[in-house]
């Protein structure tokens, strides 16, 4: 695999190897010498055409921590702003020498128009595209999840996660579905019917339009964002009513089984899809998911860049 | 010019049987199996391909006047030329838009200094396609172009009572209003078929409803006004439904359908290459099914080609950011021939029907759409069925390269195009014929 642009990339095996050496990674994050030289002389790109202040820092620390050299290249200010194709700005890329790049688009399916077209030769990770896909925060999550609760198993065979919210926009859902089911979790969307994409069906998951029929059953609770413009689009007729039926509270929070943790990627919406208690609560890992980033982005780059160029048989 | 006169052999004919066909003055002077040649003809070894009478376009996007980078009508009536046909219908959607007599004369007369094929303007329903105030139709109509269909097609006519009053002032000389069905507030940003592929990409769906809404609709208020509709480009299943139902009911509705959604599903997005861009986007294997079956019991009536010429730089980037459209003249015939008559699905008389009789029918083209026959003008299009050829973006006649085909292999080559008793294409050679 040359590069990470949808979970579908990544079999089971190498799903987990990318866990495994993430937990490899926070252990080095963890002890006195933090930065491995492995990526030293490599040159990472920052391609972040749509805003997105904690993923370009999480992958720049990651990148950094290898020993790579990052070069950080923001819509604002830059080329992009001034309506220049993905094309051009690939081809810029290529020509100054990037190994990987690592692009944010608003566009669904960008990452793999990069990584199919002819313009560029280098890495493609996927860190965020449109509401199609955004496989590291995905990773994160299963890491997480793994960490938690799988009582030391590789896998997450057994386990029940509920992702609440707008499914319809989200990329953060989309790949955890894909890769929550490919570790042999269950999944159930809840979203109010609008909030989730005609064809749902066929996804790998269960769906529920209510909350606490799901909530006491499930071992994670994974909330997302949902983005105020949603109401003046008819999505639901207003946020109390959103939050009353699929906002996490401190009501749903009692209902979760003893060991069930509840899990958000950012940025959160206080108040609308979580209340503060619920995400500053003994049950948040909000901020480990954070913290996690990290180790798992070191271990995507690591695995794509370094030695082998297949995280398969680099393992 | 002098006419030069043609001797044709070894020819097939729509209902199958074997002829020769003599051509002189612009006519077909002799049909027979085994035509001797006499010394002032020329005569051209066509053993094995079938002849169809010129193919009739409905719906072609020349790009001229305004966006000459992708298109102009020199260029696309080589394309049209090469792919076997003799007139096609330049849509109105050009800049300036078609909404008056003077841009429509000047396609028209463009078409003519062409010299390949018949270009026929459409003309805009509404001013600069708003689809707010009815444009000079009836200039139009009454302009050297002739123009009898009227479509903003690119935007739906959405106002229900716009589309009323269309349908009911082109009636005065015997128009048609050709509509592109899409609920503009079910499509706002979609960008592939609503299914799926569509959740699965993250691309905003486009129901298959947003069509049929608009078809059942307008042929409601059609049949009400007693007027003629025309649906562009059918690509579901449950359009074709109701087509069926309003013609089983003796409604004056038509319908036609792209070569591309008879092949190609929305499958193809999941490469993300937005070549697979269209609009209507292309459906499920499903809708493609009831396209075909559709087409070959004759509820829809056509084939039309909505060739849609872009420049390199439209297709080289996001899907989101990407134009709609695709090629399709150079290859339209082909993929009729794998799609429908390779299967079984139709014979080549009715090949013959959908894609020169009908629509010359619908478009009250006078000389084009007629019969094989001794008198009949030789407008003519002989394809190979058996042999097959890969399409390539590169040695196209249109000046754009956004065919959806590049690689692909498919059954069929056009290796004639006669326009009134002329070849402009033979021997894999275009040749203006027909300046006036």
């Amino acid at each position: 695999m040359k590069h990470l642009l949808s979970i579908n990339d990544l079999s089971k095996v190498e799903a987990i190897s990318i866990l495994d050496t993430a937990q490899e990674m926070a252990r080095v994050s963890d002890g006195p010498m933090k930065k491995l030289p492995t990526l030293r002389g490599r040159t990472i790109v920052n391609l972040f055409a749509e805003d997105s202040t904690r993923t370009r820092i999480s992958f720049e620390a990651a990148a950094k921590r290898l020993s790579a050299d990052v070069i950080n290249f923001s819509a604002k200010g830059s080329s992009i702003s001034k309506g220049e194709s993905l094309k051009d700005t690939a081809q810029t890329l290529q020509a100054m020498g990037a190994d990987a790049v690592i692009i944010r688009h608003g566009a669904s399916g960008a990452a793999q128009r990069l990584a199919d077209s002819r313009w560029m030769s280098g890495a493609v990770i996927n860190a965020g595209d449109g509401t199609h896909e955004h496989p590291s925060q995905a990773l994160i999550d299963a890491f997480t999840i793994r960490k938690h609760l799988s009582k030391g198993a590789s896998d997450l065979i057994g386990l029940r996660v509920a992702i609440v919210g707008d499914v319809l926009h989200s990329r953060v859902a989309r790949s955890n579905v894909l890769l929550l089911a490919k570790l042999g979790a269950q999944v159930i969307l809840v979203a109010p019917p609008t909030l989730l994409p005609v064809g749902v069906e066929s996804w790998p998951c269960s769906i529920s339009y209510n909350l606490d029929e799901v909530i006491g059953s499930v071992d994670a609770v994974m909330m997302l964002r949902i983005q105020m413009e949603r109401m003046s689009e008819l999505f639901f007729p207003s946020a109390r009513e959103y939050s009353r039926y699929f906002g996490l509270n401190s009501d749903r929070i009692k209902a979760l089984k003893p060991d069930a943790i509840v899990m958000h990627p950012g940025p959160m919406n206080r108040g609308l899809e979580i209340t503060a208690d619920a995400a500053d609560g003994a049950r948040s890992v909000i901020v480990e998911q954070v913290a996690n980033g990290v180790s798992i982005r070191m271990a995507v780059l690591y695995l794509l860049l370094a030695g082998s160029q297949e995280i398969g048989t680099s393992l | 010019m002098t006419q030069v006169n043609y001797l044709l052999k070894g020819l097939t004919l729509p209902n199958g049987s074997k002829s020769d066909i003599e051509i002189r003055d612009g006519k077909i002077s002799a049909l027979d199996a085994s035509l001797q040649k006499a010394v002032d003809v020329t005569e051209i070894n066509l053993t094995g391909s079938v002849v169809l009478p010129g193919l009739v376009d409905l719906h072609t996007h020349l790009r001229e006047p305004g966006k000459e980078d992708a298109e102009t009508v020199l260029s696309g009536s080589m394309a049209a030329a090469k792919g076997g046909y003799v007139a096609v219908s330049a849509m109105a959607n050009t800049s300036p838009v078609a909404d008056t007599a003077g841009v429509v004369e000047q396609v028209y007369a463009l078409g003519q200094s062409a010299g390949f094929v018949d270009v026929f303007p459409i003309g805009a329903v509404t001013r600069g396609l708003l689809g707010e105030n009815l444009s000079e139709i009836g200039a139009m109509a009454d302009s050297r172009a002739r123009v009898r269909i009227f479509s903003d097609d690119g935007n739906c006519v959405f106002d229900p009572l716009v589309m009323r009053r269309a349908l009911e002032y082109v009636k005065k000389f015997d128009g048609v209003i050709a509509q592109h069905a899409q609920e503009p507030r079910l499509t706002i940003g979609a960008q592939m078929n609503e299914g799926e592929i569509s959740s699965r990409l993250g691309l905003k769906g486009w129901p298959a409803v947003a069509e049929e809404a608009i078809i059942a609709r307008d042929i409601l208020i059609a049949d009400h006004v007693k007027s003629r509709l025309h649906i562009c480009h059918l690509t579901t299943a449950g359009g074709v439904e109701i087509v069926r139902w309003a013609k089983a009911r003796g409604m004056d509705v038509t319908a036609e359908v792209t070569p591309h959604h008879l092949l190609l599903t929305d499958e193809s997005a999941l490469s993300y290459d937005p070549i697979y861009k269209v609009n209507p986007p292309l459906r499920a294997q499903r809708d493609v099914e009831s396209l075909r079956e559709g087409l070959a019991d004759g509820t829809i009536d056509i084939v039309a080609t909505d060739h849609a010429p872009h420049p390199a730089e439209a297709k080289e980037c996001e899907w989101q950011e990407a134009a709609f459209g695709m090629l399709g003249l150079e290859s339209a015939l082909a993929i009729i021939n794998q799609t429908m008559v390779a299967t079984g699905l139709m014979s080549w008389e009715a090949v013959a029907d959908r894609m020169s009789y009908a629509p010359a029918r619908i478009g009250r083209y006078l000389e084009h759409g007629q019969q094989i026959a001794v008198g009949s003008v030789a407008n003519l299009s002989i394809i190979n069925p058996s042999q097959s050829v890969r399409v390539d973006r590169d040695r196209l006649a249109s000046r754009s390269r956004n065919t959806p085909f590049h690689g692909m292999d498919l059954q069929g080559v056009v290796n004639a195009t006669f326009f009134r008793g002329a070849p402009t294409y033979l021997d894999g050679k275009l040749t203006p014929q027909g300046v006036r």
